[in-house]
């Protein structure tokens, strides 16, 4: 396998995009990424992508993001893995450059949620729980949460309610200086406190917000990269692993077994810990499953992820920082295009390019996105390039 | 409209009708033909008593569209006697507090309707409290 590097990233501010279509979104992160990279061409673009045949009508992504932007000919294709979707599209970029099939490849997440209006918004995102068992039923990726969390503290009876307000929390604080973000302000612990209601015990900053958004990572051999003229990050870590697909047929559905597995696949793959990295961008779809992550990841034992969110360590000051843009809560949560998103972010760090937010001396970046409830997860880990 | 999905499910939404595993004996909800235990080829058909307790649950204000007719609802992860855990709604509720471990049955009820009002009417399982004699 052959060292593969990031030579190039470019994304579009996450939104309601109403006047922009999938071509337009798309078009603006490639040429973003490509003109980040010194305009490297490449040999094939991965699509992370997870509703654009529901809420677009739109299937054979492939064809149309290569033929709009200049790119006939190249390989491309759509890559299908729930919300962890363009994180999937990333790893098999990864692969096809470390394993010599190309030298350039480019990852794009990209997602039209806005395509669809009013009471229909939401029906395409149950297309990653179980249909007939789950679905059908009439639950939602969000509802999912809420039985989760309530098991949480019925299990774990200490558990402090507030400390999952953490995560909306640092996120929103976060966002504040990412001129991508959704929300671009933050929240004070009382509103927090006060927030209605939707999917009991968890309350409207629980749940990130949907947008959309397009995202987009150029991968290349350092040799090719050598004249970019900025920092170069490095891919040291990719895994995916995979739970069963609906909630309900998991022995231990606190555990987040896939977050634990494939974190601990891409950091033994790194050679480093976990506790060794400078920051983690995790998938807070919903309060609780950051808290299950950290779980999962091993920063906290079983039923003390909490904890971790009482105090200073997962901010921007902390010794673990997590979502230093905003997380899916503040950045917003554009589906299949988040793991692009999570992916960019992180190179921002490293690169020392993160503006008001910059964790000092970045060298090395966890990166987690998952689909439905950790059904699927892939983590990677990125790492400065000396030099 | 979904006719052929509805007709294909009608046992596991009228009688939860699952499976048991002639190797080892573990019961499974929803029938997969193969053992998500043992791993061997399990085809034997086993019909479910319907009688469980609540694992976990939520109460949804925002739910999809097709399901406001029963809105807002309880959402529940229900496990049954026999070890499975399934996803259902709780009815019959009135004013009854709900909690972990409550004893819950299964009845038969309108879930939604299929398409618009002229759409056929979906029905299946959801879970009550087990009534008292």
């Amino acid at each position: 396998m052959r060292e593969v590097v990031i030579a190039g990233i470019g994304q579009i501010p996450v939104g309601e995009h109403w006047d922009l279509s999938l071509r337009n979104i798309s078009a603006r992160a490639v040429q973003a990424a490509k003109k980040d990279s010194g305009w490297l061409i490449p040999e094939a673009v991965y699509i992370g992508n997870l509703i654009a045949s529901m809420a677009s009508h739109q299937a054979n992504l492939g064809a149309m993001v290569t033929d709009n932007t200049f790119m006939e000919g190249v390989e491309s294709y759509t890559v299908e893995a729930g919300e962890a979707s363009s994180a999937a599209a990333f790893r098999l970029a990864y692969l096809a450059v470390a394993s010599g099939w190309v030298d350039i490849a480019m990852a794009l997440g990209m997602e039209k949620y806005t395509d669809l209006a009013g009471d229909s918004m939401d029906e395409p995102t149950k297309l990653v729980m179980d249909y007939d068992y789950e679905s059908y039923i009439g639950q939602t990726l969000t509802s999912q949460a809420g039985l989760l969390m309530q098991r949480y503290l019925y299990e774990n009876p200490k558990a402090e309610r507030m400390a999952f307000g953490a995560f909306p929390l640092i996120g929103h604080n976060n966002a504040v200086n990412n001129p991508n973000a959704l929300f671009r302000k933050a929240i004070r612990p009382e509103v927090y406190a006060k927030a209605g209601m939707i999917s009991s015990p968890m309350n409207m900053f629980d749940i990130a917000p949907y947008g959309d958004g397009a995202a987009a990572l150029i991968l290349t051999t350092p040799e090719i990269a050598s004249k970019v003229d900025h920092p170069l990050v490095r891919v040291i870590g990719s895994d995916v692993a995979i739970d069963t697909l609906a909630l309900h047929d998991r022995p231990d559905p606190l555990a987040f077994r896939a977050a634990g597995v494939s974190l601990e696949n891409a950091c033994s793959q790194a050679g480093i810990l976990p506790s060794d990295v400078d920051l983690f961008e995790l998938h807070d779809a919903f309060s609780v499953y950051g808290v299950l992550s950290l779980e999962a990841a091993g920063f906290a034992p079983r039923g003390e992820g909490w904890k971790l969110g009482m105090g200073d360590k997962l901010t921007l000051k902390g010794d673990l920082p997590i979502n230093t843009m905003g997380g899916l809560k503040a950045r917003g949560y554009p589906l299949g295009a988040t793991g692009a998103y999570q992916l960019v972010e992180a190179v921002l760090q490293l690169r020392g390019e993160a503006g008001e937010n910059q964790i000092p001396d970045a060298r090395l970046a966890l990166v987690q996105s998952l689909g439905g409830p950790a059904s699927t997860a892939v983590t990677h880990v990125l790492e400065r390039m000396p030099g | 409209m979904e006719v052929p999905r509805h007709w294909r499910l009608k046992k596991q939404r009228y009688a939860l009708v699952g499976e048991v595993c002639p190797h080892c004996s573990s019961k499974i909800f929803p029938p997969r033909d193969v053992c998500p235990y043992c791993g061997g080829e399990a085809k034997t058909q086993f019909s479910f008593s319907g009688r469980g307790q609540v694992y976990s649950f939520t109460q949804m204000t925002n739910v999809p569209t097709g399901y406001e007719q029963s809105a807002p609802y309880t959402m529940a992860l229900v496990q049954l006697e026999e070890g499975p855990v399934v996803t259902a709604q709780l009815t019959d509720l009135g004013e009854q507090h709900v909690e972990i471990g409550m004893p819950v049955e299964m009845v038969t009820r309108k879930i939604r309707t299929d398409m618009d009002d002229r759409g056929i009417i979906i029905y299946g399982y959801k879970f009550r409290p087990v009534m008292q004699a």
